[in-house]
């Protein structure tokens, strides 16, 4: 058990590796994902099948091999990313392609009667975007968002499975010095349950604050 | 660096993907039945227990979906015996996670589609005299399935996807057959390029195939 | 009450409109003048929403035309003479002048009362905040809900949401109103409020189109009652006139059923 506590600032900067992957992923994902999103409910039809195929084929795959794949095929294709920036990349990818799903969710799940308002008090385009849909796309995207950013933290452990120390990799480390596993797989369960609960707690929170948005 | 698809290694040691494929679809088959068990009793338990037994659930589920499937198969593996002193090999072990990990979603499935039976359906069955336990068997858990078979089918192609990660623990899936070519051969781009399509076309093809059967049985 | 001496406010003729291969508006000619109200009545699928919500284009018609104080709402005149469709901008514009109420409300649910009827006044007429709020505490103090300025749709009955719906529409000073069967989504006892809002509107002389199954209010509020049926106008006259007719068989059959289901 001692060596358990030993560990600790090993396991620490493991962590502090998963937290970093998990808030790369989570910044590209949701700036290519709301981009995309919004161009495939708003675009023009050339743009929607080019999305759309993307968006199946990511969340048709596991993660994993998607990982796997972009990390061994991409040297050989003369593209060297570093580690990190490879499996950045695979996470992020996969992560847009759910996130496009969620943004496109909240948007098409406003009553068509909004924008049929907006559009009876004069409202042009633009107007009823930013005044009426986004405000309300926003309070729907919120809680499904935060559960994705959960799926990527869950999602992170698995650049172990390519030799960056994460948290989980930190923990396989650890066990093969002190030959104690539970204890250790018991503090990483722990260590993950703290971060994604509270993540999961605040999504409820603000789909319970913004139930009002649903009618 | 030209770089040349040779996928001859790949079709010769094709028979690792086929069934590792056709593994991977029954891992995930016994799981999803397994964890639909787990999932039902505790659902019920829920629903008609007190706050105690409720927050015991509430554990289980929470704890189950915000740890990485990853820790719970190394864990259920290397952890366990550890402890209990007994070893089990690789697919049991991991189909033991994986029913585990789809059961606390089962439990969340099950509980909104108990809620989701119509009230009205409830009382004609007290109108026709049926007793709190024939109602449940005859009444609300028919009902209850027909409301949530999009969820299952749903939850089944996940589960397929998830049975991926059985190739850690050296589950002689599909991804693990991949995995073999890859490293003994090195053509990481042909491998790939067939097994991606594999799954795609095997997850999608079955939620294709469910969605047919559903339209025989979903309440609309 | 006005009558045919006052400007033509909407004008429609010809107008028709299919739904793939379903004709759902078959040649409709129509005339509003100022300050009237016309009431349109009719079995389901006969057209009626589909011709207001023609008026202020969420719905495109086909052929024919429809004129809202002289200006073409759906078209403008391309090269060549020939019409082409208008485009957004041009459409918000006309549509600021024309006020829709709808069945189920559609108030903005992020919105307080207030700032559901200040949005408009704000955005589309350009007017200053502390105007735009005087306007808008206004017609929902007319309205009935001065002590709800700062309520959220979801702090309101269906009847308060639909007054809010109203004041909203009739903010903007619009040329005419339609209103799409307003109180068929109400519970009973919240309809009364309701059309007593819209009885004072038209008392003060705002020109309306409602589409209704409240044959009381269309006996007592209107100024004529039109009847579609099957995508055309069969009936179309004085209040008394259509509500007590004899000859026309569609008609007496609907008015037949109609006061079976109320009473």
């Amino acid at each position: 058990m001692l060596y358990a506590i030993h560990s600790l600032p090993f396991l620490w900067e493991g962590l502090l590796i998963t937290l970093e992957v998990s808030a790369l992923v989570i910044f590209f994902s949701l700036i290519a994902g709301v981009i995309l999103g919004v161009g495939i409910v708003y675009g023009p039809r050339w743009l929607y099948w080019p999305i759309r195929i993307y968006s199946d084929f990511l969340r048709g795959i596991p993660l994993l091999v998607l990982i796997f794949f972009l990390y061994y095929a991409l040297p050989f294709v003369s593209i060297n990313l570093t580690n990190i920036a490879a499996v950045v990349l695979a996470l992020s990818a996969f992560e847009t392609a759910h996130i496009i799903e969620v943004v496109r969710g909240a948007i098409q799940s406003i009553p068509r009667g909004q924008n049929e308002a907006a559009k009876t008090i004069g409202l042009q385009f633009g107007q009823r975007l930013l005044y009426v849909i986004a405000p309300q796309a926003v309070r729907r995207f919120l809680p499904p968002w935060i559960n994705a950013v959960v799926d990527t933290v869950k999602g992170s452990a698995l650049v172990s499975l390519v030799g960056i120390v994460d948290l989980m990799l930190a923990i396989q480390q650890v066990i093969g010095r002190t030959y104690i596993p539970m204890p250790l797989y018991v503090l990483g369960a722990v260590m993950y349950f703290v971060i994604n609960y509270s993540l999961s707690s605040a999504s409820r929170a603000l789909e319970a604050r913004f139930a009002y948005i649903r009618e | 660096m030209t770089y040349h698809l040779n996928f001859d290694f790949v079709w010769r040691h094709f028979d690792k993907l086929g069934w590792g494929l056709v593994l991977s679809l029954e891992l995930a088959l016994i799981s999803i039945l397994i964890g639909m068990a787990i999932g039902l009793s505790l659902a019920l338990a829920y629903t008609g227990g007190g706050r105690f037994i409720r927050s015991i659930v509430a554990g289980y589920v929470e704890f189950i979906r915000n740890v990485p499937l990853l820790l719970l198969v190394y864990l259920v593996f290397y952890g366990v015996p550890s402890v209990g002193g007994f070893a089990y090999e690789a697919n049991a072990s991991f189909v033991m996670t994986l029913a585990v990990y789809a059961g606390a979603t089962m439990v969340e499935v099950f509980r909104a589609g108990l809620a989701a039976v119509p009230g009205g359906l409830i009382d004609a069955g007290k109108a026709i005299g049926l007793t709190g336990w024939q109602r449940l068997i005859w009444v609300r858990l028919p009902t209850m399935f027909r409301i949530v078979l999009p969820s299952l089918s749903n939850a089944y192609v996940s589960l397929f996807k998830d049975t991926s990660l059985a190739s850690v623990i050296a589950v002689p899936e599909l991804t693990y057959g991949a995995q073999w070519i890859n490293t003994n051969s090195f053509r990481v781009i042909e491998v790939w390029s067939v097994v991606a399509p594999m799954y795609l076309v095997t997850g999608y093809g079955l939620l294709f195939l469910l969605q047919r059967l559903e339209r025989r049985f979903v309440v609309h | 009450m006005s009558g045919s001496s006052s400007p033509l406010v909407v004008q429609v003729r010809g107008l028709r409109k299919s739904f793939g291969a379903n004709r759902v508006l078959d040649g409709i000619d129509l005339d509003v003048h100022k300050g009237e109200v016309v009431v349109v009545i009719g079995p389901s699928g006969s057209g009626k929403t589909t011709l207001l919500r023609c008026i202020n284009l969420l719905e495109t018609y086909d052929e024919g035309s429809i004129q809202v104080d002289g200006v073409e709402v759906g078209f403008r005149d391309g090269p060549g003479g020939a019409r082409q469709p208008r485009g957004d901008r041009e459409l918000s514009r006309i549509r600021a002048d024309i006020g829709m109420v709808f069945q189920l409300f559609n108030l903005f649910p992020h919105l307080t009362a207030r700032e559901n009827v200040m949005l408009g006044l704000r955005k589309v007429r350009g007017l200053s905040a502390a105007e735009a709020k005087r306007i808008a505490e206004h017609w929902l103090t007319r309205v009935g809900l001065a002590d709800k300025l700062d309520s959220l749709p979801s702090q309101l009955s269906g009847g308060q949401q639909q007054r809010v719906g109203i004041a909203r529409a009739v903010a903007m000073d619009p040329k005419v109103l339609l209103l799409d069967e307003i109180t068929s989504a109400l519970d009973p006892e919240l309809v009364g409020e309701v059309l007593t809002a819209v009885q004072e509107l038209a008392q003060d002389g705002m020109t309306m189109i409602v589409v209704t199954h409240e044959m009381t209010f269309a006996r007592d509020v209107s100024t004529r009652i039109v009847f579609m049926d099957g995508g055309r106008i069969q009936v179309e006259g004085t209040p008394r006139a259509v509500l007590s007719t004899t000859n026309h068989e569609r008609l007496k059959a609907f008015l037949a059923r109609i006061e079976l289901t109320l009473h």
